[in-house]
Formats: C-alpha cells, sequence, structure tokens
C-alpha cells in the first residue's frame, strides 16, 4: 500500500532528497566551491524528471487517501515548473557569480522551492495544500533575502515574509471554516458535501478567505502590494525565478482548488475570481506607466499578466482551464527571454535598472535589440505575436461563458497595459543617446533571448502542440 | 457549558487582534513576528475545537502540522529580520522603507 503511494510521489521524493543530498555533500566538502556542480546536478536532475513526467504515459493516479493527486493537470504544471526551474537557476549562475553571491544554498534552495511548488498543484486535501505552500513560500522567502549585506534585498525578504505569512494564515483560517463546515479536509469530502446542497454561510466564509490567501500568492490585486518591492528588491535572478516558476504554481493551486474541492459552489468563486482578474489587470497596466525601473516595472507586468490568467479561471470552464494553462505557459517563455537579457543590463560592472539607459541601444547591439523588442510586443499582446494568442485564449473562454463583459475590460486593460511595453521600445530606437549598457551576454543568455524571440514570432505557425496537452490537461481537471 | 461558539469567537477575536497587530503596529517587527503567531494560534483553536465538535481527529493532525510549520516559519522570519538589522542598524516598522510601494 505505503510502495505504491510512494510511487506516485516519486518525482517529489527524488528532487527532495537530491535536495539533502547536495546540502550534505556542499556542506562536508569544499562549501561554495562546489556551487557549479550543484547549479549544474540540480539543473540536470530537474530538467530529466520533466522529461521523465512528460513522456511517461499514465493514468490519472490519487496517493495517500487522496491526499495528493497525479492526474493530466498536475503533470502539465510540473513539466513546466520544473523546466522553467532549470532554466532560470542556469540562467542565474552568471550574475551570481560576478556578484560574489554564488554560494551553493541557491540551487538547493530553489530546489526545495521546486518541490513545494509540484506538491501544490498535486494536492488534494488542505493539509497538503499547505504543507506544499509553506515548503515553497518559506524557500522563496529565504532567496528574496538572498544577497545578506544588501538593506534592499533584506528589506525584500523581510516585506515578502510578513505579508506571505499574513496570506498563509489568511488561508488557515479559511481552510479551518471549510473543515469545520465539511467535517473533512479532504477535496474530494468537501466537493461531495457541496453537492448535497450544503453550502453554509461558515463555508462561503472559508472559500473567500482560501481565496484571499491565493490571490496574495499569485499576486493579484488588490493583494499585490508585496509585488513591486520583492521584484525591485531581491537580487535580478531571484526576480526572474518569481516571475516564472511560483506563478505556474500559484495559478494551478488556484484551480486545483477551485475545481476540485468547490466544483459546486462554482456561482460563488467564479464572482471573486473575476472580481480579482478584473482589479489586476488595471491597476497592472496603469500602476506600470509611472515606472522607470524595470523591475518594478515587471512586477505590476506579472500583475496584469495574472490577471489575464486568472481570466481563464474565471470563466469556470474546461475551456476556461485551457486557456489558463496555455497562457502560463506562454508567459513563462516570454518572462525567460525577457529576463535573460535584463539579468544582463550592465553599465561598469554594476548592475542598471533604469530603462532609459536602454537609449539608442539598437544602434549598438540591433540583434539583441530586436529579440527584446519581439519579447515586449508579445508581452503586450500585439498580433502576430505569440503572446496575442494566450490573450485570445482566455478572451475567448471568458465569452465562452456568458463574460463578455470582462473580456472587453481585458481588451481596454490591455491596450492601456501596452503603452508601458511600447515605451521601453520608444527608448530602444528612438531614446536619447546614452552610454548606456556595456555588459557582454554569455552565450546561454543569448540563447535564452534569441530562443524565446523566436518562439513568440514563429510559435504563431506552430505552437509546439501546446494546446493539444492543455486540453488534455484541462479535461482530467474537471473529470 | 462552554460551546463550539465560544471557542470559535475567541479564535475570531484573537485572529482580529493578529491582523491588526500586523497593520497597526509603527514600533518594531518583532511585533508583527508574534502577530503572526497570533494568527496561526487562532487558527489551531479552530481547528481544535472544530476536531472536538465533529469527533474526528484530522483537524488535530492538521494542528500539529500548522505548529510545526509556524515554528520553521518564526525561524525564517527572524533570521531574515537579523540581516536586517545588520544592514539598517534598527527594526522599527517606519524604518523599513527603502523602497515605496
Amino acid at each position: 500500500m505505503i510502495s505504491s503511494d510512494l510511487n506516485i510521489v516519486l518525482p517529489e521524493v527524488i528532487l527532495a532528497v537530491f535536495s539533502m543530498a547536495a546540502l550534505m555533500f556542499a556542506v562536508y566538502t569544499k562549501k561554495d566551491d562546489t556551487a557549479p556542480v550543484v547549479t549544474w546536478a540540480t539543473a540536470g536532475v530537474m530538467i530529466a524528471l520533466g522529461l521523465w513526467i512528460a513522456f511517461s504515459p499514465m493514468a490519472n493516479r490519487t496517493a495517500f487517501n487522496g491526499a495528493f493527486v497525479d492526474d493530466g493537470f498536475a503533470r502539465f504544471a510540473k513539466v513546466l515548473m520544473l523546466w522553467a526551474s532549470a532554466i532560470m537557476l542556469l540562467l542565474s549562475q552568471d550574475y551570481l557569480r560576478r556578484n560574489d553571491m554564488f554560494k551553493f544554498e541557491y540551487p538547493i534552495l530553489i530546489a526545495l522551492a521546486t518541490v513545494g511548488m509540484m506538491m501544490m498543484v498535486s494536492a488534494g486535501d488542505l493539509m497538503a495544500l499547505y504543507m506544499g505552500l509553506e515548503l515553497q513560500s518559506l524557500a522563496l522567502y529565504v532567496i528574496a533575502a538572498f544577497r545578506r549585506d544588501s538593506l534592499k534585498s533584506t528589506e525584500a525578504g523581510l516585506k515578502y515574509f510578513v505579508l506571505g505569512a499574513l496570506s498563509s494564515g489568511m488561508l488557515l483560517y479559511g481552510a479551518s471554516f471549510v473543515y469545520g463546515y465539511t467535517g473533512t479536509t479532504n477535496f474530494e469530502g468537501i466537493a461531495s458535501t457541496i453537492q448535497d446542497g450544503k453550502m453554509e454561510l461558515g463555508m462561503i466564509f472559508g472559500l473567500v478567505f482560501l481565496c484571499v490567501g491565493m490571490a496574495f500568492k499569485i499576486s493579484a490585486a488588490p493583494f499585490h502590494m508585496w509585488t513591486p518591492d520583492v521584484y525591485e528588491g531581491s537580487p535580478t535572478p531571484v526576480t526572474a525565478f518569481f516571475a516564472t516558476a511560483p506563478k505556474v504554481a500559484a495559478g494551478g493551486l488556484f484551480a486545483r482548488v477551485m475545481f476540485d474541492a468547490f466544483d459546486g459552489a462554482q456561482a460563488d468563486w467564479t464572482q471573486i475570481v473575476a472580481f480579482l482578474s478584473l482589479v489586476s489587470m488595471f491597476l497592472g497596466a496603469v500602476a506600470a506607466i509611472g515606472q522607470t525601473n524595470i523591475k518594478r516595472l515587471m512586477a505590476y507586468s506579472s500583475i496584469a499578466h495574472m490577471g489575464f490568467a486568472l481570466m481563464g479561471l474565471a470563466a469556470g470552464t474546461e475551456e476556461g482551464v485551457k486557456a489558463l494553462l496555455i497562457y502560463l505557459a506562454i508567459y513563462v517563455v516570454m518572462n525567460i527571454g525577457t529576463f535573460a537579457f535584463i539579468l544582463n543590463m550592465e553599465k561598469d560592472g554594476r548592475a542598471v535598472t533604469d530603462i532609459r539607459s536602454l537609449g539608442q541601444y539598437s544602434k549598438r547591439e540591433p540583434g539583441k535589440a530586436a529579440a527584446l523588442t519581439v519579447l515586449l510586443f508579445s508581452l503586450a499582446g500585439i498580433p502576430p505575436m505569440v503572446g496575442f494568442i494566450g490573450k485570445l485564449f482566455v478572451l475567448r473562454a471568458s465569452v465562452g461563458a456568458d463574460m463578455a463583459w470582462l473580456a472587453v475590460a481585458g481588451v481596454i486593460a490591455s491596450v492601456i497595459g501596452a503603452f508601458y511595453y511600447l515605451r521601453i521600445i520608444y527608448y530602444i530606437y528612438f531614446g536619447d543617446d546614452v552610454e548606456g549598457l556595456d555588459g557582454r551576454m554569455p552565450s546561454l543568455h543569448y540563447v535564452a533571448l534569441m530562443g524565446a524571440a523566436a518562439i513568440m514570432l514563429f510559435g504563431i505557425i506552430n505552437p509546439f502542440g501546446l494546446e493539444g496537452y492543455a486540453a488534455i490537461a484541462a479535461e482530467s481537471l474537471l473529470k | 457549558m462552554i460551546s463550539l461558539e465560544h471557542y470559535l469567537t475567541v479564535a475570531a477575536m484573537l485572529f482580529v487582534i493578529g491582523i491588526f497587530g500586523i497593520f497597526l503596529n509603527r514600533k518594531n517587527v518583532i511585533v508583527i513576528l508574534m502577530s503572526i503567531e497570533l494568527m496561526l494560534l487562532a487558527v489551531n483553536i479552530n481547528l481544535v475545537a472544530f476536531s472536538v465538535h465533529l469527533g474526528d481527529l484530522v483537524g488535530q493532525i492538521f494542528t500539529l502540522f500548522v505548529l510545526t510549520v509556524a515554528a520553521a516559519e518564526a525561524a525564517i522570519g527572524l533570521a531574515i529580520l537579523v540581516c536586517f538589522f545588520r544592514n539598517r542598524g534598527t527594526i522599527a516598522v517606519e524604518d523599513v522603507n527603502v523602497m515605496k510601494g
């Protein structure tokens, strides 16, 4: 019995055991000199696990009395998170080394955060949900404050910790009410209680608190206030990591809880999610206009993008979940490319974050400038880039679920939001000629930037079967 | 007789005190850590009260998990706070303001 359960959670077990073994290895040998080895090994294990999960066709299974669900939805999210974490880990090496923070704890913390994220999207029980969420969050608090001697980084860590702990508390308070009114923490049990028509006031109370907690984690407005500060203060590789895998995990968790546990109360939670989506899209679009720091700008951009992703969830249909997954996948690829560029924004060996330093960048580096332009167009959702396809899917799902008002609002918000992406492009091509950036770009970053840009450009012709995989994943969630 | 409602009321009061402790406190980050602890303990009272009321052990097991995670969370919070103090020289809440947000 226990061995078959362990078999199902094997990918998580491998990654967890690997991170502990790597920790022991590094502590008992040459400490920080082992950082490159540990980094490559961690990335290798993540990529291998991703390949394994992606290419082993398995039926939907549950382990530990339903506390852990391994279905197509979880597998889609896990592959995406594992690969995104691995790529971000490899891209961060160079920056960490230049800034003298290349410590062996960094890859291990990323690995532990990834285990937490895998638990989150596979949660089938409120306890599993909480443990996964905390494993992810605790690791992320630490890497936000990873540059210990920097005031900004520690402040970012402190702010993230306080608000993250607050959101965990809210989520738990909601979970306690859901448990109290249904008598079980199992998602299936909760769903069947709701099916019996018992949606009491206490349940709605619990549902709202759960949504607030998860909205914090996905940085949806009005619970976004930590995002700009944490993105600005954290070291850039950490910011880049925050903008990719954890977003997928939080989005996946949101969909998992809403569909697995509260499917019967759809009329209640779609209102909440639609509200979060609407506010996030507009806040992300409007608040970014005044920003000149590219990391803060990307923070507001991520808030707006999460608003769009939640629009798919708000539809409450299979098509909506499919759109959510496609949107998240495209968003992750766009961010990998964009951050591969931001990681190398340097002048005289110091990181630069002001977008005005990009003035006339196209004259000095036409290739990279063009790639960045493609990515920014894609982030803005301008056709024919792939970012537009992502928006098209969520808008279609939204209209299909009789939420045309939300779709219209989304289009308006994306038009407002296009302004600040286009402003960066303006600086690149027509800005004042400043002696901006001089950083060279390591080949790995160059490949990531160009690759992501190429995907954004040519993915429109053949999006790598993404739609098919997302459809299978969505179907397994709504079974 | 102390009923379920009494326990829930106490837990709700503690929870709200915890939230207010985070937002209204202008003095010390340590107080924020204490408020967070207070919120989590309020949740524990809720869970145990429900568990006894329902005659179901799961709630108490949940409480044990929450206690463990709360300990880890406090450890990490204090560690980050120590790092912050080394850089800033103070832990007053109004001095956590290098970035505006």
